[in-house]
């Protein structure tokens, strides 16, 4: 046997190192997690400094032990080359450990051990931990907002055929793969809007756009058959007449006066709520925000001095404005302006503000992919014939747009994380729900509980968006 | 008058107060090959990016195939696809593939079916060599196979025209030749080329005439043999002194 020499472990006596440091760990991680999980110091008998210090300084001896380069065994070594590369680190880690280890048992209990769920009343709620019970009895406020119970089906069909439709690019066969981005940009946000405002919405009004949608879709679809020498003329009276005569000979009169058909029962927009409104605001900024920041951006690199100016303006002052006063000049200022029978939706005038608002950030973002691109690129489209907006479209966009997908995508989160504000306005998404909530007589003092279910929910969809900004990234990942 | 291809009259141009281009005249005919040579900074690159108004002279004109270079911009995106432009940085898209970089103006600028374009492409990628490349992408290829695409590329457009800007000043000594064949093929098909390049070689195998260019004006323009064997000013034989 080699003579051991405990400052400079090395591999000769691998198994006495390894042993002997293994011991010192585990036995440091034993006497927290006893002192942790069971509340016995079995080190007490120690004077009170040194049975503090004493894991901390027995797994530091143990990790000092233990770090042998190239010792041959892939686990040994893929922990020193992790977590224990010096001394410093060493202690890092162990710190790390002991805190983890010492913060699970109150975190368990709360969570789960102490916690309650059944029932529904406070009254069940007896232990120290969590009431979930509060979760689940306010589940369907927290999700629908003051929405009418029976109807909340609208919104379940809505987002569950809107989600539907979404993953339509997934199937798409080779054939129409090239009609993908029109479907995206044009197709789907009027879908959407039609489900969203009108199906949600309901009333009278959702009969009269589902008419005019099903007669754009019929004549569209007829409109392929049609002479392109008559197209022009087609497609302005057709889907008049048709929407005139679903309107007025077919359907709606006579079939309500029939009773065969109900309109929808009208929710106002101030009722809605909850996280489907987040989704709602949230879906609607994303999809407003981009075109309105990308024209932007190509506006304030213009050679006509009016775009440009107005770019920058536009761009300047909803950067210099913080969001919370947009939302409240949108709904109390914003009337004033309009003719006194005009009247914009509380929810519409909200969406439009903050799409405004991060439109700004989105154009600087893409400014900035815009400014990273060298300038031969511009050179060699334009050297082939093409203008500025096939230049653009084809070469320009398609490489800065890939280039700003992570600031897009901290762009959007901010925008998810932003929605709460607009609470402003008096309506309530899930935050604003959680605070009517837990200003409710029947449950005060479950703000906590509230609190942790959203920022649950939140993270949930901000690691989606963000997970899925980072596909995006290695998809179009063409250079090495 | 009428095979006179480009017709620059009496052209001047300023970056800020700085004068680059003074006075240029010149004339080139159908089918001519010119060299364009001269010291760093003396005017050649702005010059041939003058032809297809990648700069704006403030005075004087260019008529290029009858066309006057004006502000007017439909008629510049004409001009520009009849002049095809080889850079010194490549400046292929790296985001489309091979084929897709030759396929992309033939389909959206002149409207060609994309089968017609992909054929058309192929047979330009197989003159300069890299038919077998063509589905990958341009940050994949060697610095040499780059420039031929984008050769290919500019010739794709089927242009009357076409320019080099130093086509080789970027590359490895070894990637040089293969990019000159791919040039000396190109003259030898008989196009309109004017080159702006350091390669004497390239200059005395194909040029029809040289242009040796300082501090913005055509100093000498003369037939090549005459140009090498004796040039007639001295800033030309001092230039040639110390390039030769």
């Amino acid at each position: 046997m080699n003579k051991l020499n405990f400052l400079q472990p090395d591999k000769n006596n691998l198994y006495t190192y390894l042993y002997t440091g293994v011991i010192l760990i585990a036995l440091s991680i034993f006497i927290v997690f006893l002192n942790s999980f069971f509340n016995k110091d079995i080190i007490s008998f120690l004077p009170g400094s040194i049975s503090f210090f004493l894991p901390i300084i027995l797994g530091f001896i143990g990790l000092h032990l233990i770090r042998i380069d190239y010792s041959g065994l892939k686990f040994l070594d893929s922990i020193n080359k992790n977590i224990n590369t010096n001394n410093f680190n060493a202690f890092l880690s162990l710190l790390i450990v002991f805190v983890v280890i010492k913060s699970l048992p109150p975190l368990l209990s709360w969570f789960i051990i102490d916690a309650n769920i059944a029932g529904d009343s406070k009254d069940v709620c007896t232990g120290s931990g969590a009431c979930w019970t509060y979760i689940k009895i306010w589940f369907n406020r927290f999700m629908y907002g003051m929405y009418p119970n029976a109807e909340q089906w609208r919104i379940n069909l809505s987002f569950i055929a809107l989600a539907f439709l979404g993953c339509i690019g997934f199937f798409a066969t080779e054939k129409f793969k090239k009609y993908l981005t029109l479907y995206y940009v044009v197709v789907y946000p009027i879908i959407a809007f039609f489900f969203i405002f009108f199906f949600i919405s309901g009333g009278p009004i959702f009969f009269d756009f589902s008419y005019g949608i099903i007669a754009a879709v019929i004549s569209i679809i007829i409109g392929f058959f049609i002479p392109s020498k008559f197209k022009m003329y087609y497609f302005i009276i057709v889907p008049i007449t048709l929407y005139i005569l679903l309107k007025y000979v077919f359907f709606y009169e006579e079939l309500i006066e029939l009773g065969k058909l109900e309109a929808l029962e009208w929710v106002e927009t101030g009722a809605w709520g909850g996280l489907s409104l987040t989704f709602i605001v949230s879906f609607f900024c994303l999809i407003f925000c981009f075109p309105i920041g990308l024209f932007l951006s190509l506006g304030r690199r213009s050679d006509f001095p009016i775009i440009k100016y107005f770019s920058i303006g536009m761009i300047e002052f909803w950067r210099g404005v913080p969001l919370i006063t947009v939302l409240f000049m949108s709904s109390v200022m914003f009337p004033m302006f309009l003719p006194e029978d005009m009247f914009i939706d509380k929810l519409v005038r909200v969406i439009i503000a903050i799409s405004l608002f991060e439109a700004a950030y989105v154009a600087e973002v893409i400014r900035g992919g815009l400014q990273a691109l060298p300038r031969g690129q511009y050179d060699a489209a334009k050297s082939l014939g093409m203008g500025y907006w096939k230049m653009h479209i084809l070469v320009i966009l398609p490489q800065a747009l890939k280039l700003v997908i992570p600031g897009i995508a901290n762009t959007f989160l901010a925008l998810v994380k932003d929605t709460p504000l607009i609470f402003v306005v008096g309506l309530l998404e899930i935050v604003g729900m959680l605070n009517l909530a837990k200003t409710n007589p029947e449950w005060l003092g479950f703000a906590m509980e509230g609190y942790v279910f959203a920022s649950v929910l939140f993270f949930i969809i901000c690691y989606a968006m963000s997970k899925y900004s980072y596909n995006l990234e290695q998809k179009y990942k063409t250079e090495r | 008058m009428s095979d006179k291809i480009i017709q620059i009259t009496e052209m001047n141009k300023w970056f800020g107060d700085f004068q680059v281009l003074k006075n240029i005249n010149l004339e080139v005919e159908k089918n001519k090959k010119i060299v364009v040579c001269g010291p760093s900074g003396s005017g050649k690159s702005t010059l041939i990016r003058c032809i297809n108004r990648l700069e704006e002279h403030q005075q004087g004109s260019i008529i290029v195939d009858g066309n006057e270079l004006t502000e007017d911009t439909k008629d510049i995106e004409k001009i520009r696809a009849e002049v095809g432009m080889v850079f010194q940085q490549f400046n292929l898209f790296p985001h489309l593939s091979i084929l897709d970089n030759c396929t992309l103006a033939p389909i959206w600028v002149k409207k060609m079916p994309k089968k017609d374009a992909e054929d058309l492409a192929i047979q330009h990628l197989e003159k300069v060599q890299i038919a077998d490349q063509a589905n990958k992408y341009p940050g994949q290829l060697s610095g040499g196979q780059q420039q031929r695409c984008a050769i290919a590329r500019a010739l794709c457009m089927e242009p009357k025209i076409m320019l080099f800007d130093e086509p080789t000043s970027a590359l490895d000594p070894e990637m040089i030749k293969e990019v000159l064949d791919a040039m000396v093929n190109l003259a030898k098909a008989g196009m309109t080329m004017i080159v702006v390049t350091h390669e004497m070689g390239f200059a005395k195998e194909v040029a029809d005439e040289v242009i040796f260019m300082d501090e913005g004006m055509i100093v000498e323009r003369a037939e090549t043999k005459e140009f090498f064997a004796n040039p007639k000013s001295d800033r030309t034989k001092l230039f040639l002194s110390q390039i030769l």
